[in-house]
């Protein structure tokens, strides 16, 4: 955490839809290499910011910095260029399309092969063992030729993990990567973060407190469009205010490990 | 839209429909049905343009006609241009000249209609078609006005391996031969990084901009080379027909395109081209028959849109899983259960429609296999009728076992692969 540049600085971040404002001003350092968890109450904002961030929402005001570099007002596909890939709450996959094609689609850009309809896809060994290695990665190399659409939902999760890592990207943001899974496939599923979010920096949007003590670095309290406080996991866990503003007067309880 | 084949399953088709299109002719050394053959092949190349959009990248066009009528003015426009100095070899070459056409055009309305994809894209098309359509009178110097052009593509001297392009069958071979390289070329698209992508843009746009790719350029890009193949597929038919006119590019030919495409079957590469020979033989032999054949091709696509939305590619490779996996002998008796009610429906609903067309058109009697029917009598609309209904009635009577069989031998299919 002591890289120069942070790969992610946000600052004064806003973003109104009509008269509501939901992110109320917000200010995010986030440190080269470091996992970093945003957790906070329904409607807090969090995948409004994860949306601006990744720039599928445009902010109203404030900006955004991906490795020191400006990028507020590029379009999604301009961020995913520099570096910056993330994952969806509700998997967003190309259903009809094989696991294998799926992630070979994911590496096609960060390759160089762009447009090209002057290159057959059969020749290119790099896409080909780049997405064979992330399929393996995931766990799917038994289910490389089934249609993404009929896999089971949390080999959907895996794949939707597995796109947003494929093209190599260093910023990896994932949205709530194991809502609705159960307590086993919870337990994988964090493995795998761990395992191909290595080197990388990661933010995630997460409820299980399990993952996110867990994983996290740091962990980011959003309550009502705004970040009350950002810290370690034991800080966090120790703090009143977010203490009282979000997990009630409990404490957490020990299945953070 | 299934998993692609495998590679010796697509060698296969490609070498079955090399093999009857070259033998068909020869077969039946008739005039008529080379010159239905050749349309087949202009329209096979004209469906598969098309859908590079609607199966490929999944953009609904009403208005593709637009490239395929561009295509086949700028090569009669060429024909004509060249005059006595259009030999053998370049005519061979024109259809070139309309894929340039198509591609140009492409490239500038593809600007406009690819913004959006959806309803969007569908409702731009069809808009720019229409203005097309609405301005040709202005350019009679271009459009010919309703006459059209005509060109002859024997002006020049001289023949090229031998060929002329005067006979019939000479212009098959020729439309034959660019028919089959740019289904080459459109299915070696498929292989390529943009066709690939082409197909995760019709799947998910969104997520596609989230791995790198304007969804918009994709779209351009596959439009211009829909573009270049459905002038290509006009600059043949002005070949073939030797005469263009703005029929070609209103929103007729952009409709029968889409019904080709489509009850051939999206999503499987040979799927358009099976629709465009069902549709151009529906066309030109039960249209030889009747005046409603419209109205038959309208009942087909029905049927097609809802009992096969897969298309007839989709119904055929499911028979062929089926008769590979040996599940077919027990679905075969159910069919030809199916058969005779189903013959009967259509026999009835057939008798109804000619009958109804004969009276509409001041007939007072049609002839039905020899003897004379009466119009204005109440027996043979009786007879009609009883037989359509006897028919349905026998369907529904078989139809429960046929669907139970076929859903055990589908779930079979499925349990058998790992």
């Amino acid at each position: 955490m002591t890289a120069s540049v942070p790969a992610l600085c946000i600052s004064g971040l806003r973003k109104s839809f009509g008269a509501s404002e939901i992110i109320r001003g917000i200010d995010l350092d986030i440190a080269k290499g470091e996992r970093h968890a945003i957790i906070g109450p329904n409607g807090a904002g969090k995948s409004t910011l994860f949306h601006l961030i990744s720039a599928r929402l445009a902010a109203t005001s404030g900006t955004i910095a991906l490795k020191g570099e400006p990028v507020t007002g590029l379009k999604p596909f301009e961020i995913n260029r520099k570096g910056l890939s993330r994952s969806f709450q509700i998997t967003n996959i190309f259903h009809s399309l094989s696991v294998f094609e799926n992630l070979r689609s994911a590496v096609l850009w960060s390759l160089g092969y762009k447009y090209s309809f002057w290159h057959r896809l059969s020749v290119l060994r790099d896409a080909k063992e780049r997405a064979e290695h992330v399929m393996c990665d995931i766990g799917l190399q038994n289910r490389r030729d089934t249609a993404a659409g009929i896999l089971s939902y949390a080999e959907q999760r895996a794949l939707e993990i597995g796109i947003t890592i494929a093209g190599g990207a260093d910023v990896i943001l994932l949205d709530e990567p194991t809502a609705g899974m159960s307590h086993s496939e919870t337990d994988e599923a964090v493995a795998l973060i761990r395992r191909v979010t290595e080197n990388k920096t990661l933010v995630m949007v997460e409820h299980d407190m399990g993952v996110v003590f867990g994983l996290a670095d740091r962990i980011s309290v959003l309550v009502y469009g705004q970040v009350i406080a950002t810290d370690t996991p034991q800080a966090i866990r120790a703090n009143p205010l977010v203490q009282e503003a979000y997990l009630g007067t409990t404490p957490v309880s020990g299945n953070a490990s | 839209m299934t998993a692609p084949s495998s590679l010796p399953r697509q060698v296969l088709i490609w070498a079955a429909i090399f093999v009857i299109a070259c033998v068909l002719p020869s077969l039946f050394r008739s005039g008529f049905l080379v010159s239905v053959l050749s349309q087949i092949a202009i329209m096979a190349v004209f469906a598969l343009s098309y859908n590079m959009l609607l199966g490929q990248t999944g953009l609904l066009s009403f208005g593709h006609a637009v490239y395929y009528g561009l295509g086949a003015f700028a090569t009669i426009h060429l024909l004509n241009g060249l005059g006595k100095s259009a030999t053998p070899l370049l005519v061979a070459l024109l259809p070139l000249g309309g894929g340039a056409a198509g591609l140009v055009a492409g490239l500038i309305l593809g600007r406009m209609t690819t913004k959006k994809a959806g309803t969007t894209f569908a409702m731009i098309s069809l808009g720019i078609a229409e203005l097309m359509f609405a301005t040709t009178p202005i350019f009679p110097s271009v459009f010919g006005g309703d006459g059209g052009f005509a060109g002859n593509r024997m002006a020049g001297k001289g023949s090229f391996l031998g060929l002329t392009w005067g006979p019939q069958i000479e212009i098959y071979w020729l439309v034959l031969f660019w028919a089959f390289v740019s289904a080459g070329l459109m299915f070696a698209l498929t292989q390529t990084p943009l066709g690939r992508v082409a197909n995760a843009v019709r799947d998910n746009p969104e997520r596609a901009e989230f791995i790198g790719y304007d969804t918009r350029q994709v779209r351009y890009r596959m439009l211009v080379l829909s573009g270049l193949f459905a002038g290509i597929a006009g600059g043949l038919s002005a070949l073939n027909y030797e005469i263009v006119t703005v029929d070609m590019l209103n929103a007729h030919t952009s409709g029968s395109v889409l019904l080709m495409t489509y009850t051939g079957g999206i999503g499987h590469f040979f799927g358009p081209v099976l629709g465009a020979a069902m549709i151009t033989l529906m066309q030109t032999l039960v249209g030889g028959l009747t005046h409603a054949w419209l109205l038959y091709f309208g009942l087909f696509f029905l049927f097609m849109v809802a009992f096969a939305p897969g298309g007839m590619a989709s119904v055929l490779s499911r028979q062929s899983a089926l008769v590979k996996a040996g599940l077919w002998r027990c679905l075969l008796p159910h069919y030809a259960l199916a058969a005779a009610p189903a013959a009967l429906a259509c026999l009835g609903a057939v008798g109804l429609i000619e009958m109804a067309y004969a009276l509409l058109a001041g007939h007072d009697a049609a002839s039905f296999m020899g003897t004379s029917i009466r119009l204005h009598t109440l027996l043979p609309w009786l007879g009609a009728a009883s037989v359509l209904i006897g028919g349905i009635a026998g369907l529904k009577w078989v139809i429960g076992g046929m669907s139970d069989a076929w859903h055990q031998a589908l779930s079979q299919l499925q349990g058998g692969k790992p």
